[in-house]
């Protein structure tokens, strides 16, 4: 039997495969596909302090091997969530780990704060960097001292518990990113969120999105997402959790490779929505043909 | 293009105006390509999707050969109200491609003792899809922008729309949807409409084909795609 089992900061995790934020709903629109509990973990779409409307339609377009999405942190605000959503999905065995976004320090840390206290929120992943919002998420994920200060509040408002922050690929150097939130007490990384991009309906002569620019997420990241998630891991000593155009088992075990200890897999859960299974299937499977017992022994062995 | 469950299986109960969500094979098609379900057939379990050539991926759809197995997610989202007043009348408003969904529907009706009407338009007689079918079904309207069927011009400068109806169904090109809700609300007449806003995921999870409306933004896969006009913020 192979052991799948990884360990981010404290929190243990069944397997490295969870979900990333803003591509898997609350969990709840996939119970028709897969077993949830199987998960190690599932990270819900991203939560504000307050409610949020989201960027005007058209929010998508597709590009080559990806998508380009400017949603903009559409979601009821944390509030509703604790009161609605949470009681619906917090019966799932697998770890629920909530995104938490804000406009501004005291959002991201207000927001931390009220969800600290749910039993079965085991962690928050820290945005700090969606580039679809005008205000607050990538501007502070873009400089070495903006990303440490929402760290360093988030870290005060939500102790003792894991907390992740996810950084944005839209920097010169994202191991000087992940060295300063580390310094700040995160207790992991994960990378990559979405890269900027553009792409322009050139009949119409006006841009796909309504916001111009939007995020690049799908297999087309994926390289980009394997070197920084290598640069990363080898700059710092907590766990990187690594993302960014995860199609399959063979994609995630790359990822790990590269220094990943748990991978989020997102983009493929719009094509098809029981790939994480898929790729928990090619994990066992991967371990058994190359005689390795412990997953763990292959991380960021390149 | 008509479809069969690969593994023998019965199809799920679908509803006029829901729709599926179709993987394409093909190194440059990423997403699913959502498509509205044109007709079901339970006796020899079937669905039928009618698909135009509006791009890479229904392209390369419509060009597979027979046999070919695709993987679909169905049913995925709500259909149109098929509850009527008695002997109310209904006239389903289709344009172009968008009539797909209207024959479904019709056929839904007219199995429930209703006398469904159409009014279809199209650039050409050639581009009216589906016409004999519809024919079979109720009454059929035409309207072609050279003439060359049934009332020169677009669906809204039809007369039929000078009658009294309980109720109007809708589906084609954005701005023909706006056209008729905007003659709905002046003749107090119920209507609903299918978007078909570009979406990703069709579960409701990605937060791309969201609508406005008095609700505030939802998403059309999930909350629609048929929506009632009185839920909307068209103006």
């Amino acid at each position: 039997m192979t052991k799948l089992s990884v360990n981010i900061g404290n929190l243990q995790l069944a397997n490295p495969v969870l979900t990333a934020s803003g591509t898997f709903g609350y969990g709840e629109e996939f119970t028709p596909f897969i077993n949830i509990d199987r998960l190690g973990g599932y990270i819900i779409k991203g939560t504000t302090l307050n409610p949020r409307e989201g960027n005007d339609y058209p929010r998508m377009v597709e590009t080559p091997s990806g998508m380009l999405n400017a949603v903009g942190l559409q979601n009821k605000g944390v509030d509703y969530f604790i009161e609605n959503i949470y009681p619906r999905i917090s019966h799932f065995k697998s770890r629920l780990i909530v995104n938490v976004s804000g406009a501004n320090i005291d959002d991201y840390a207000e927001t931390a704060r009220r969800l600290h206290h749910l039993d079965n929120v085991s962690a928050i992943e820290v945005n700090i960097s969606c580039p679809n919002v005008k205000e607050g998420g990538m501007a502070f994920g873009t400089t070495t001292t903006g990303a440490a200060a929402v760290t360093k509040a988030v870290r005060r408002a939500y102790p003792d518990k894991t907390l992740i922050v996810k950084l944005s690929p839209n920097v010169t150097s994202i191991a000087e990113i992940a060295k300063a939130v580390e310094a700040e007490g995160a207790d992991s990384v994960s990378l990559i969120n979405t890269l900027m991009g553009m792409s322009i309906d050139v009949e119409k002569r006006r841009p796909h999105l309504s916001t111009i620019t939007g995020g690049l997420s799908g297999p087309a990241v994926r390289p980009i997402a394997i070197r920084m998630v290598w640069q990363t891991a080898k700059a710092v000593d907590i766990p990187v959790i690594g993302l960014g155009g995860i199609m399959n088992g063979r994609d995630a075990i790359e990822f790990m490779l590269a220094g990943a200890t748990a991978v989020e897999i997102g983009t493929a859960n719009f094509i098809d929505p029981s790939v994480t299974m898929k790729v928990i299937d090619y994990m066992e499977d991967y371990c058994l043909r190359h005689g390795i017992s412990n997953i763990n022994d292959i991380i960021g062995c390149i | 293009m008509i479809l069969t469950p690969a593994d023998g299986e019965s199809l799920p109960k679908m509803s006029p105006g829901q729709f599926v969500q179709i993987s394409v094979d093909a190194p440059d098609v990423f997403l699913r390509r959502p498509i509205s379900v044109n007709d079901v057939d339970p006796k020899e379990n079937t669905i039928t999707l009618l698909i135009r050539n509006a791009g890479k991926g229904t392209t390369i759809l419509t060009s597979l050969p027979s046999g070919n197995h695709l993987n679909i997610l169905l049913p995925l989202g709500n259909g149109f109200t098929t509850e009527i007043p008695e002997n109310g009348r209904v006239l389903l408003i289709g344009g172009g491609v968008g009539v797909a969904p209207l024959l479904y529907l019709g056929k839904t009706l007219k199995n429930k003792g209703f006398k469904p009407e159409f009014l279809l338009g199209a650039r050409t007689s050639s581009d009216l899809l589906s016409i004999d079918e519809f024919r079979e079904t109720g009454t059929v309207y035409t309207c072609t922008e050279d003439g060359s069927d049934g009332i020169q011009g677009l669906v809204t400068s039809h007369p039929i729309l000078n009658e009294s109806f309980c109720r109007y169904y809708c589906c084609g090109p954005a701005p023909m949807m706006k056209a008729v809700a905007k003659i709905a609300r002046q003749n107090g007449i119920d209507c609903e409409v299918s978007l078909e806003n570009m979406m990703a995921c069709g579960l409701g999870a990605c937060l791309c084909c969201i609508e406005k409306t008095v609700k505030g933004n939802v998403c059309v896969c999930t909350e629609g795609p048929v929506f009632n006009i009185s839920s909307l913020t068209w103006n």
